[in-house]
This record gives structure tokens, C-alpha cells and sequence, in this order.
């Protein structure tokens, strides 16, 4: 038997009898509580102050909603309550939020939502029959058939099928288990989960988690909150923001000396880069994770943003079992997805799935009883999850519409997309790579010697200091690149291509101007 | 090492930690001869020649088992002269332990904190439930022919009917094409043009502030205030989340903080939530179990908590008093005269207060009602009020909306530090927003339909139909299993739940613990098998050493409810019967 259980029923026996002891202290001491609690009160401080804090939560940066948004939020308040500004509104280029934007939902999706949400709207004609038919299947699925109940924390399983099935056809007929599915609140939630399952080891042997530079600010919001060893591989900004494997291998080899690098995060098509990986990259990339032992996380819920000539998206699924059983029978995948981008935009309903491949079955256990313990994802925003994986079918009376706002709203992307990177091209210290998919551009601004030592003073990132003058003239809020991280020396910033189209160009030649008055003025 | 530290003097731990430490005991070998080795050594017993410092998968497939990975470090180990010290640096040394196998995540290298999560609630009889019912719908015959879930406060699920009035607003604002159709009240729509007004392009499917839309937080404060007789609530202090839950493992994990005898320890109610102990072990911080007086209703005494925290200032530094009021799911409800003494005694010994108060409204016995601890510590005067931290958390799951499925709640801070606040902020926003759909139920629930409105009378009718259930439920609950002997049940003042204490025959103990089971899940799988009744043992929340107890919610039809009871009565007897 083990030792320790021994020490720790003597201590039980010590700690049971001291507190025997302790029910007679107190009731002496009932007369003197008082005195003691006015003297405890007068030297109380508080319990939980910055110093005394969790203090990974210290390091955590989330720059897309960070001080910059916070001005843009406090300046529009101000011109609510009628100060003058040298603008009449803010517009916030700073966040992929869709609607937000003026991107209108899409008419199938709420009505669906509609019907779940009161269904005695089923029996109102103005709703199509396929629209009805949807409604009940997942009202079906629910417990008394409400979408009030929890569901299997897993998600409701008719969800995860219908997402199997849509990998499946996404994928060409490499098979899905619905098993290995996990919906999610949002695909932040499901990349969280994940890094926290991957997250052991103390000192050396912390794991390590490999995510490009420029990345999305999650992954280090993550990284550091679990106290995980954050790996950067740097993108060829050069080469359109590809990934080069010796650059990942540099990455690798410099930290295996410091920790345990575990896991691999790619986000493709790329936030807030914009690039969109070629098979032969994904397939070097997988390649790389295999050999040196990584457990590869995929982001893709930009699956269907994907807007230049000859670009086409390749999920990492695919491309593994492409690559034959030596691959797809070891090689670790998680890949993530979300009804927040392509042409949902629906944010605001935090729905999203992670497939799991090669998942260690234990693991597996151990994943599914870590989401129970949070009950299940918003209802909700699984129903819609089922409506973006099951949509209309050709013959539906729904589809010709639902094909119409689709295609419309990815037409008027990739336009936007194409816009923001001309319009930006033209301006002298501004140098754009093509925006090929997702919803952002990552240009490189020129900021002159003299801007950059002001904002040193100020203790501000040079780009900081940029955005913030930008916001303050113009009404623009973009995030600084440095929130994302860029090579020492650069400097970015992140624009999304979301606003209106005559709004954009609003937009663009605004940041054009300001760019040229930034550079005159500390020139 | 904290962690372990605190389950070392949990109270009722002792067998806990012997069957943790059986389960440890392959993987701690293997630690210890990582501890020994260097990694080229390590590397070296697997894999000749080594190639390359990080390439070693290929040559090692699936096929090795864990039981062969056990049995070949042992051999190159001496065995362990101490566990305690293996088990503590070991926790360092899982990382390498995938050396020779082809997963790089494996049971021995996840995070060893996600390990130790228990989540009874949904544990596995509920797993076995889920079976039976596909077994069921198989055709396999059982000797039943339905699965009933009382496990879990899942109140449509049970057949309770969602709020018209709520439904409505929410359909308006999914597909606000609707709000030209005159099947909707004006005040329906009134509302869904408010909220959609707050969102980002007056649409559901826009990112919210991180904090939740200003106007929700806004009608949560006032309803606080209303609630609590005009004690001033400021909106800026609410944080609307996902699910209470979401508020309470985020408030956790900020106060989460030290290492080894300075680890933060937090103080929990036996029977507790496990949503608590789950957190707890996640975060690796110290679980203090202060126990709740099954004798006088469930009730809370001061004595107890300054044992606990006494006997835990130890080997950690308790910070943190949690309170479940009404209490899940021992359903008792806090007199304002031991709200005070709690408030009273967490001011002296420098806690902070986290209430979860999520079953407010759920009160039913007489004399019994509802004191928000914020409520209390304002009228205590601000000796307390200027200093006491406390959190509240409420949300849209319970009382009679009984909206689960939503993932919609608040919490309130009382006197955060302002630096500590804006980190939390900074947290949330990583998450972005809690999900919108909830924000709004959210609204509906903190502003609901006004005398003068047309929602009204249905609205009022529906909560005290629901309500009124709900406590004749908890009566006849608490009657029918108290006429049963060998069970014993306190009465189910509030919340959704009935915990009652139930006798077993020792030889049920002895078999369940030959199977290794805990006696009252022997319990509760029995009857599950044998009545397809699905109720969670008292094990999964905690309990007194040597008593058992099952956890049920009051939530099915009364009709069904009825024929439940009167299957556990016939079956609690034929156990004892069978096994005395």
C-alpha cells in the first residue's frame, strides 16, 4: 500500500481531533469575536488585488477588442452626447463581425431559428416547408422538444451527423465519424479545450505550442493563460505570407532546448494575414508534424472565404488521408469550424465543431468529460451549426434563395477583398499582399524615424501610436500589427474588408490621406 | 503539489486518495524512471539507434500497450522508496513518458489537471442511461420502457412549457421580418425593436460587447436593485456569461493563485455543485470541504466553517468562500440571520464571497424566502458593505424559465479591486461575447412584462403555474420517500432537488466495493437497470464518511413523479431485502 495514505490518515486523526478542540474554542470565544472582527475589518485590504491575482491571466493580450477599441467605444459615446470630432461616426475595421458591418443574415438560417425558438410559428404559412421541416427535426432532437433543454454535451447528435456528412461532401468521401465530432461555443472555445487537453509538463518539459507570427491574438490569449510555452514560426510575408518549413523547423529546434514541443497551429486561410495554403504546403506541413511528433491543430473556419484566382481551400483532413494510411493512421489532427465567418457571419450565436482524428481513445474519454462539466453548447447556435452543414438542397423551396444571398455575399467579399488590396497598393509607404481569402488585410506601413521614437516615448508599439492617431482623426479603428506580432522592425496593422463597399472606399481613401499627413508630419 | 495537499486533508479523502494513489501507481513507475534517466537514455531503452533527437515515432507503433510500456520502465527502475516524492516531481515527467508510443497525446501526457475533473452530474450512469435508451429503441426488452432522467435540473426536457412571452421576443428578433405579422403582441415587438436596436447592424448574429449589450446589463441592474429594495446596482459591475457556470469557473480562475502552501484554497459546501470541485481540480487549486448539517435541514454553522478554514490554513491560503443559496443540491434556503454570520465571518478572515444564487426564485416551503447576499451585506451597514468582496451569480437555466439549453446568466461584483476589474474584462473579451440569443433571454427575464402590458396575464400565469408545480412537487417528494424506511429526506425548501440519505445493508457496501464502486453508485446503477430511473449518487457531490445519498430532481410531471417514487420505494426495499 501506498505510504502517503498512511501520513495522511495520521494527519486526518491530528486534524479531527484539533478541530474537536476548536468547537469548544469557539464557543468561548464567542464574546471576543467581536473585538477581533472590528480589529480584522479595520486592516482588511482586499482579497483579490493585482499582486494576488492568477498571474497568467496578467499576460494574457487580446488586442481585438483591446485599449484601442476601447477608445473607439468611449469616442463614439462622446459623439452621442454631441463633441465635435473631426468625423461624424466610427467605423470599426478592428473585428470580422460580419453583420455588424451590414452583411444580412441569411433569410433560411432565421427562419429555421424562428420556428425553433416558438414553434407555433409551424403552423404559419408564410414559412417554407423545408425551412419547417428543419425546425422539427431539431426540435426533435431536443429534450420536450424545446431548445430550452440541454443537450448531450457532445452536441445534439443529429447535429453531429449532419456535420460528418458535410465533411464527408466538403472532403470528397473521406469518411467522418460523428463521434469524433464535438460542438462548440465557437471555434474559440473548441481551440481553448484542446490546448488546455495538450498543456502538461513542468519547466523543460512544458509543452510547447508552435503558432505563426503574424497570428490570431486566441492562441496566445491561450498560451498564456495555461502557462504553455508559446513557439513562434514566422510567415514569409515576401512570399505572400507562405509558411516555409525550414522556418518551421528553426522554430522547433530553437525551442526543444527550453520545452516540449507538442503541437502545431495552423490558421488557413490565414487571420489576420489573409493567405491561403497550397495542397503541397498543407501537405509538407503534415509531413513536418509527423516526423517530429506534433499534434496538429487546424483552423479553418475561413473554409469558404477563399477569393483569389487559382487559390482554392484544401482541408488538412483531406489532404491527410490523401496522403495515405502511413499518415492518416497516425497523425494527430483537430481541425476547427464556426458559423461566425464565410458567409454566415452569424457571431453573435457562438456556434462552431472541432473534429478530432487519431484521437487517443482515453483521451478522448477525457475530452468528453471535460465538456460535460460546462453542460453543452448554446442551443441555439448548434441549430444553426445544423443549418449551415444541411443546407438547402436544390429542389428545396428555400435553395434558390439561399443560393442567391450566398453567392451575393461571397461575391461582394471577394470584390472588397480585390479593392482593399488596389486601393492600398497605391499609397507610398503602404505595401499589401493580396488578400486571398479570409476577411482581413495585413498591410506593411512605413512609420518614419521620427514617429517611431515619439511613440517609444511614450511607451507606446510605433504602430500603437499609429492606429491611435488614425482613430482620433479619422474615426478609423484598426488593431496595430503588433497585436498579432510581426518581425522586429515591421509594422502592420489588421483591417477587415467587411465594411459596405462604398463605405470601404470611404474608408480606404481616408487611411490613404492619413497615412500621407502621418509620414509628412514626422518627416 | 497543492492539489495534493488539499485532497491529503479533504475530510471524507482518505479512500479517495488510496484509490487515486492505486491508479497511479503504473504511471508513477514510469515517472520515476524518467526522473532517472536523461532523455538520450530514455530515448536509448526504446529506440536503437536514435536518429534524430525528435524523431521517434515511426519505429513505434500503436501496438505498444500501456500495460508493456509499465512493465518495461519497471524494469529498468528500482521501486520507489517514496510515492509522495514520485508523485510530485512525476508530475513533471509525463511529458517524456510518450517516448516509444505513436500518439503524442496520450492519457500520460494530457494535462494532468483536466485529469483529476469529475463531473458527476454527467458522469457515467448517465453514459449508461443514454445506452439503455438506445438499447430501448433497439427493441431489446427491459424491464421497463422508458429511461427517466432525474439526474439533472433539465426543466423542458421534463415537460415544462417554455414562457410565451419569452419565445415570442426571441422569434422577433431571430427573423425580424416577423415584426410586421400581427400574431405578436406590441409589447413582444416592442422589445425585440429594443434589443435588436443594441446590437451591431440590428442583428442577433453580431459579436456583443465582451461584457454583454449595455442595455441587457442595464435591466439586469435594475432588477437587482428592484429585487434587493433599492440597494443601488451599477452596470458596469454586471458581466453577463455563459451559463452561470461560465461566471464562476471565469471568477476561479482569476483568484486562482501561489504555489505549494500559498496555493489559493477554496472553500466549498459538502454536499457540493460538482461544477465547483471540477473547476477546483482544473485550476489545481486546494478544495476546502465545509460540511452542511444534514440533522438541522442542511443547514450552514459558522463553527464548521472556521474548522475547516483552520485546519486548511495549513497547507494553502483559503481565500475563497463559496455558497449555494437555495442549495443544490441539498435544497435548503439560507436564513438572513446565517447570511449575516457567513458575511460576517468571511470579513474577519478575509475571503471573498462567491453566492450562487441561482435558484432565487425557486423558494416553496413556508417561512422560507429568498435574501440575496448582496441584499444582506448592503444592510449590515458599510463597515461590511464599503469592504466585503462578493460575486453573485444568477442565470436563465432555473427558476421558472428553466431556459438550459440558452447558456444565459450574469454575475455581479461587489467591491473589485479596480485593476483586478479590468483584467477581468481583458479575460472575457478572449472569449469575445457570450452568446447573444442568451443575452436577450437574459433581458426578458430582468424585464419582464409590465401589469399594463399585453404579455401580461399569460406571462404572470405561466411563472405561477410553473412555480406552484414546482413546490407541490417538492412536497410530495419529500413526503412519499420519507414514508419509505431506510430513506430519509429533509424537506426541499427550495431548488429543484431532494438529497435524501438512504440506509444500506452492509453486504450491498461489501459488493460494491469489490466491484470497486462507491456504494451508493452500486446503488443508483441498480436501479437504473432494474427501472430505467436515473438519479446520481450522493458520491458524486460529496457526503459524510459512511452515508449514502442519492441526488433527484423534483421535475418530472407530477403524474410521472408519482409512479418514480413509487418505483424507488419498491425498489429501495427489495434491495434491502436482497442484500440483508
Amino acid at each position: 500500500q501506498c505510504p502517503v495514505v498512511h501520513g495522511k490518515e495520521a494527519v486526518w486523526a491530528t486534524t479531527r481531533n484539533l478541530m474537536k478542540s476548536c468547537w469548544l474554542l469557539g464557543y468561548l470565544g464567542l464574546a471576543r469575536r467581536e473585538m477581533a472582527e472590528n480589529e480584522a475589518l479595520s486592516r482588511r485590504q482586499k482579497v483579490l488585488t493585482i499582486d494576488t491575482m492568477n498571474a497568467n491571466i496578467k499576460k494574457v493580450e487580446y488586442a481585438v477588442r483591446g485599449p484601442i477599441v476601447q477608445r473607439a467605444v468611449q469616442i463614439e459615446k462622446e459623439l452621442k452626447e454631441g463633441v465635435k470630432k473631426p468625423f461624424n461616426e466610427v467605423i470599426k475595421a478592428n473585428i470580422g463581425d460580419a453583420h455588424a458591418m451590414g452583411q444580412r443574415p441569411v433569410t433560411f438560417f432565421r427562419q429555421v431559428l424562428a420556428l425553433c425558438s416558438y414553434p407555433e410559428l409551424l403552423d404559419d404559412d408564410k414559412f417554407p416547408e423545408d425551412t419547417k421541416y428543419r425546425a422539427q427535426r431539431i426540435l426533435k432532437a431536443c429534450g420536450g422538444s424545446s431548445i430550452g433543454a440541454y443537450t448531450a454535451s457532445q452536441g445534439i447528435e443529429c447535429v453531429r451527423q449532419d456535420v460528418s456528412r458535410y465533411i464527408e461532401r466538403r472532403d470528397g468521401g473521406v469518411p467522418c465519424d460523428p463521434d469524433n465530432i464535438y460542438l462548440t461555443t465557437g471555434a474559440s472555445d473548441g481551440i481553448v479545450t484542446m490546448l488546455k487537453l495538450l498543456t502538461a509538463g513542468e519547466g523543460r518539459t512544458r509543452t510547447g505550442v508552435m503558432i505563426p507570427i503574424p497570428q490570431y491574438p486566441l492562441y496566445s490569449a491561450a498560451i498564456a493563460e495555461l502557462g504553455a510555452v508559446q513557439l513562434n514560426y514566422y510567415l514569409d510575408e515576401d512570399k505572400c505570407w507562405g509558411l516555409d518549413i525550414s522556418e518551421l523547423q528553426r522554430s522547433l529546434q530553437a525551442a526543444s532546448k527550453h520545452c516540449n514541443p507538442r503541437v502545431l497551429c495552423i490558421i488557413n486561410p490565414g487571420n489576420p494575414t489573409g493567405q491561403v495554403q497550397s495542397r503541397e504546403r498543407i501537405e509538407d506541413v503534415i509531413r513536418f508534424a509527423a516526423k517530429e511528433r506534433l499534434f496538429l491543430m487546424a483552423d479553418e473556419v475561413y473554409q469558404d472565404n477563399v477569393y483569389a484566382e487559382g487559390c482554392k481551400f484544401y482541408s488538412f483532413k483531406k489532404v491527410l488521408y490523401e496522403m495515405g494510411p502511413e499518415y492518416f493512421n497516425t497523425v494527430e489532427l483537430a481541425s476547427f469550424h464556426s458559423t461566425s465567418k464565410c458567409y454566415m457571419g452569424e457571431c453573435g450565436m457562438r456556434g462552431g465543431y472541432m473534429e478530432v482524428i487519431n484521437m487517443d481513445s482515453e483521451v478522448k474519454a477525457q475530452l468528453t468529460k471535460l465538456v460535460s462539466v460546462r453542460l453543452c453548447p448554446p442551443v441555439p447556435g448548434q441549430a444553426l451549426m445544423a443549418l449551415v452543414t444541411n443546407s438547402p438542397q436544390p429542389g428545396e423551396p428555400s435553395h434558390a434563395q439561399f443560393l442567391k444571398e450566398r453567392t451575393a455575399t461571397l461575391g461582394d467579399l471577394a470584390q472588397k477583398a480585390k479593392l482593399t488590396e488596389e486601393i492600398l497598393n497605391t499609397v507610398p509607404g503602404i505595401r499589401c499582399n493580396p488578400v486571398q481569402g479570409a476577411m482581413y488585410s495585413f498591410p506593411q506601413i512605413t512609420l518614419p524615424e521620427r514617429a517611431i521614437r515619439e511613440a517609444k516615448e511614450k511607451g507606446q508599439a510605433p504602430d500603437m501610436f499609429y492606429c491611435m492617431k488614425l482613430l482620433e482623426e479619422t474615426g478609423i479603428c484598426l488593431v496595430p500589427g503588433s497585436g498579432f506580432g510581426q518581425k522586429e522592425g515591421t509594422y502592420h496593422f489588421r483591417m477587415t474588408i467587411l465594411p459596405p463597399a462604398d463605405k470601404l472606399k470611404i474608408l480606404l481613401s481616408k487611411v490613404k490621406e492619413f497615412h500621407q499627413r502621418f509620414t509628412k508630419c514626422y518627416s | 503539489m497543492g492539489f495534493f495537499c488539499g485532497t491529503l486533508l479533504g475530510r471524507q479523502t482518505a479512500s479517495a486518495v488510496q484509490s487515486w494513489c492505486a491508479r497511479s501507481t503504473r504511471l508513477l513507475r514510469l515517472k520515476d524512471f524518467h526522473n532517472r534517466c536523461s532523455r538520450e537514455e530514455r530515448e536509448a531503452c526504446f529506440l536503437q539507434p536514435p536518429t534524430h533527437p525528435r524523431a521517434h515515432t515511426h519505429t513505434h507503433t500503436h501496438t505498444h500497450t500501456h500495460t508493456h510500456t509499465h512493465t518495461h520502465t519497471h524494469t529498468h527502475t528500482p521501486p520507489t522508496t517514496s510515492a509522495a516524492v514520485s508523485i510530485e516531481e512525476g508530475e513533471e515527467m509525463t511529458e517524456n513518458s510518450v517516448v516509444h508510443r505513436g500518439k503524442v497525446l496520450t492519457l500520460g501526457t494530457m494535462n494532468p489537471s483536466v485529469k483529476r475533473v469529475e463531473y458527476a452530474v454527467r458522469g457515467p450512469i448517465v453514459q449508461r442511461a443514454v445506452q439503455l435508451e438506445q438499447e430501448l429503441k433497439q427493441g431489446i426488452q427491459k424491464p421497463f420502457t422508458e429511461v427517466i432522467k432525474a439526474n439533472i435540473g433539465d426543466c423542458h426536457a421534463m415537460g415544462q412549457q417554455p414562457i410565451t412571452f419569452f419565445r415570442q421576443v426571441l422569434a422577433l428578433c431571430c427573423y425580424p421580418d416577423l415584426l410586421e405579422d400581427n400574431r405578436f403582441p406590441e409589447d413582444t415587438k416592442t422589445r425585440a425593436r429594443r434589443i435588436l436596436q443594441a446590437c451591431g447592424g440590428g442583428s442577433l448574429g453580431s459579436y456583443s460587447a465582451s461584457q454583454g449589450i449595455e442595455i441587457v446589463r442595464q435591466d439586469v441592474a435594475r432588477y437587482i436593485e428592484k429585487r434587493d429594495g433599492g440597494i443601488p446596482c451599477n452596470p458596469d459591475n454586471i458581466y453577463l456569461t455563459t451559463g452561470a457556470s461560465d461566471g464562476i469557473t471565469t471568477m476561479l480562475k482569476l483568484l486562482v493563485s501561489g504555489e505549494g502552501s500559498s496555493r489559493t484554497g477554496v472553500m466549498i459546501s459538502i454536499p457540493q455543485y460538482p461544477l465547483y470541485s471540477a473547476a477546483l481540480a482544473e485550476l489545481s487549486a486546494v478544495q476546502i470541504s465545509y460540511y452542511l448539517d444534514e440533522e438541522n435541514c442542511w443547514s450552514l454553522a459558522v463553527g464548521e466553517l472556521q474548522h475547516a478554514l483552520e485546519a486548511a490554513r495549513q497547507y494553502c491560503r483559503p481565500r475563497v468562500l463559496c455558497i449555494i443559496n437555495p442549495g443544490n443540491p441539498t435544497g435548503q434556503v439560507q436564513s438572513r440571520q446565517c447570511i449575516e454570520d457567513v458575511i460576517k465571518f468571511a470579513a474577519e478572515q478575509n475571503l471573498f464571497l462567491m453566492a450562487d444564487e441561482v435558484y432565487q426564485d425557486n423558494v416553496y416551503a413556508d417561512g422560507c424566502r429568498f435574501h440575496s447576499f448582496k441584499k444582506v451585506l448592503f444592510e449590515m451597514g458599510s463597515k461590511y458593505s464599503d469592504q466585503v468582496e462578493l460575486v453573485s451569480f444568477h442565470s436563465t437555466s432555473k427558476c421558472y424559465m428553466g431556459e438550459c439549453g440558452f447558456r444565459a446568466g450574469y454575475m455581479e461584483v461587489v467591491n473589485m479591486d479596480p485593476e483586478v476589474k479590468v483584467q477581468l474584462t481583458k479575460l472575457v473579451s478572449v472569449r469575445l461575447c457570450p452568446p447573444v440569443p442568451g443575452q436577450v433571454l437574459l433581458d426578458l427575464v430582468v424585464n419582464p412584462p409590465l401589469p399594463e402590458e399585453p404579455s401580461y396575464r399569460t406571462f404572470f400565469e405561466e411563472r405561477s403555474a410553473t412555480l406552484a408545480m414546482l413546490a407541490e412537487k417538492a412536497r410530495m417528494t419529500q413526503q412519499i420517500l420519507n414514508e419509505v424506511p431506510g430513506i430519509t429526506c429533509n424537506p426541499v425548501q427550495g431548488a429543484m432537488y431532494t438529497f435524501p440519505r438512504i440506509q444500506l445493508p452492509p453486504k450491498a457496501i461489501a459488493q460494491a466495493k469489490e466491484k470497486g464502486q462507491a456504494p451508493d453508485m452500486f446503488y443508483c446503477m441498480k436501479l437504473l437497470e432494474e427501472t430505467g430511473i436515473c438519479l446520481v449518487p450522493g458520491s458524486g457531490f460529496g457526503q459524510r464518511d459512511g452515508t449514502y445519498h442519492f441526488r433527484m430532481t423534483i421535475l418530472p410531471p407530477t403524474d410521472k413523479l408519482k409512479i418514480v417514487l413509487a418505483k424507488i420505494k419498491e425498489f429501495h426495499q427489495s434491495f434491502t431485502e436482497q442484500y440483508s
